[in-house]
């Protein structure tokens, strides 16, 4: 993704935490969120990520710390704050027995829209998501994607400085996944528009973030650009082989001692800090045994497996 | 810092979005059939199961029914907004808004109270066209409805505050809060005729307050003063508002 136009900060975490009981579920959390950037806030189930999405747009209050938004404590003037965000959260929310037109033209009124422009940005905004032949139908007649559109045309028609993504594509079809994440990318290249995104798709958090931070068991782990975690990593880089034969074993082909090896469909992903070298010397070994290679490259380290490096993998989803 | 000019501006901002949650809560609770039935019906039946063993008169059974008709309708949704809205996430919505949290009471309590007093004029009108009642004094006719309305909604509004995502939970709470006030309040029998006990507990009850008014509003005799009957309508919608602010936003803070 472009850089993005750095300005003020948009999102100022600073010191929090919030305990549910003896339960601490965000452990002093610290971070800032330039103007016009997309951060991405991943972490496994149950890391921290929805309560301090949570904190941040003041649905909960804070155990201590604070959070500024758009330059407003969140918890001192809460109202003030709120003008300047829009929020999808993780769990669909429209007013069932409201149509789509009534849902979006309610969060329009609620976040100050003037009249005269509501008609036009509501339009524009159910263009935009694909919803305008679907303005007459209730919150209820709605499937899983159309509602998740709504949400963001609800959240959108403002026209917020920024936006809070809570989970935004998870369960949704490619189509509407793809949707979204095209709308959000032309809202913040075009206007500018901080995007505050959690997300459990790497891919996802990879293709849309100039940023992001790892949360693991409320505590943030780390916080950079995608490259550069991946560069953390470049132990994880590796080769993927396959042959055309299925039942090729792998003391065949791979002796690297110290690698780790993972088996795919008619073949494996080898780890390794050389996989130039590695895959010349599979290739070679390949040709003397007379297997067939189907398809042989390189790859760099995934955020996923950045995110695995860094949380271990083996959280439960709680 | 919060200047003079920011503290009004956000205070007119806070009413806009005040009549906004209203006009919300009128287009999703209130304007459906089984809500506009019930709130005619069954405080129309439940006086008239109650006056038919006692013959009363008219100028009894008029106010008592036009009293009870507001206090079910004013009274009767409002418990049930807020965990609705947390049962459908919506509420999430509304809190991560602009909208104060004394914004969004305030437009639940000015839906309750619009439709309580709209509402307690069909029994009303019916009343004036089938019956001899006649309205002798509309002032305090009309400061029963509107603040009888106001104090009532209220009620409902204090009533949603439990943490609960059970509208089940809080129409029990409901029911068990408000059906005994009607007996204490002088809706069956005025104040003056009922046993010590219930002119002890009558003071208790907002609806007594309301129903005096109304009655005196068809020309009967009062049994506070216009003022008292004033300034306790006043009193409790205050205590309702201040009450239930306090544990909503608890139960707000609690409840993820």
């Amino acid at each position: 993704m472009n850089s993005f136009p750095s300005s003020s900060r948009s999102i100022v975490a600073d010191g929090l935490t919030r305990k549910f009981g003896d339960r601490i579920a965000v452990d002093n959390v610290s971070f800032t969120v330039d103007g016009g950037e997309v951060f991405g806030f991943l972490g496994p189930n149950g890391a921290g990520k929805s309560t301090t999405a949570r904190m941040l747009t003041g649905f909960i209050p804070v155990t201590t710390g604070k959070a500024l938004i758009a330059g407003y404590d969140i918890a001192e003037r809460p109202s003030t704050a709120r003008r300047h965000i829009g929020v999808v959260p993780e769990e669909a929310n429209v007013y069932a027995d409201l149509t789509v037109w009534q849902n979006v033209m309610l969060m329009a009124e609620l976040h100050g829209v003037a009249k005269a422009n509501r008609d036009t940005r509501g339009k524009a905004m159910l263009e935009s998501f694909d919803l305008a032949t679907r303005a007459g139908q209730k919150g209820r007649q709605l499937s899983k994607g159309l509602r998740q559109r709504l949400m963001l045309c609800m959240a959108l028609v403002s026209e917020p400085e920024i936006l809070f993504l809570d989970e935004p594509t998870s369960g949704l079809d490619v189509a509407s996944a793809r949707l979204i994440r095209e709308v959000i990318t032309k809202m913040n290249r075009e206007r500018g528009m901080t995007v505050f995104i959690t997300t459990h798709n790497m891919d996802e958090a990879d293709q849309l973030c100039h940023r992001v931070a790892i949360i693991d068991k409320g505590i943030l782990a780390a916080i950079d650009t995608p490259a550069a975690l991946r560069s953390r990593v470049e132990s994880q880089r590796s080769v993927e082989v396959r042959f055309r034969e299925s039942t090729v074993k792998q003391e065949d082909v791979l002796s690297y001692p110290g690698s780790r090896v993972v088996m795919i469909a008619n073949g494996f992903r080898v780890f390794g800090s050389e996989p130039g070298r590695m895959a010349q010397e599979i290739a070679a070994k390949a040709t003397t045994l007379g297997l067939h290679i189907e398809s042989i490259n390189t790859l760099a380290p995934t955020l996923e497996e950045v995110f695995v490096s860094i949380t271990g993998g083996l959280h439960g989803n709680g | 810092m919060v200047t003079a000019d920011s503290a009004m501006d956000e205070f007119l901002w806070q009413v806009r979005v005040t009549w906004v949650v209203a006009k919300k809560n009128v287009m999703v609770y209130y304007l459906k059939p089984p809500v506009l039935t019930f709130g005619v019906i069954f405080p129309l039946f439940f006086y008239l199961a109650f006056a038919a063993g006692h013959k009363a008169p008219v100028e009894v059974m008029v106010p008592g029914i036009v009293a009870m008709a507001l206090f079910f309708t004013a009274s009767a949704v409002g418990p049930l907004i807020t965990p609705w809205e947390r049962q459908a996430k919506t509420y999430e919505r509304l809190v991560t808004s602009p909208a104060s949290l004394s914004a969004i009471l305030a437009g639940d309590i000015l839906a309750g109270m619009t439709f309580g007093v709209v509402l307690s004029l069909v029994p009303l009108a019916a009343a004036l066209v089938l019956t001899s009642a006649q309205i002798a004094q509309p002032l305090p006719l009309l400061a029963g409805l509107v603040l009888g309305a106001l104090a009532f909604s209220g009620l409902g509004v204090l009533l949603a505050a439990p943490a609960t995502e059970g509208p089940s939970q809080v129409m029990m709470l409901s029911n068990l809060v408000r059906l005994p006030l009607i007996f204490v309040s002088g809706v069956f029998v005025p104040l003056a005729e009922m046993p010590a006990w219930g002119q002890w507990l009558s003071p208790l009850s907002p609806l007594s307050y309301c129903a005096d008014l109304v009655r005196v509003g068809f020309g009967g005799e009062p049994y506070f003063s216009f003022a008292v009957d004033l300034m306790a309508l006043l009193g409790f919608t205050a205590l309702f508002i201040v009450v239930a602010h306090y544990f909503h936003r608890k139960t707000r803070d609690r409840v993820v």
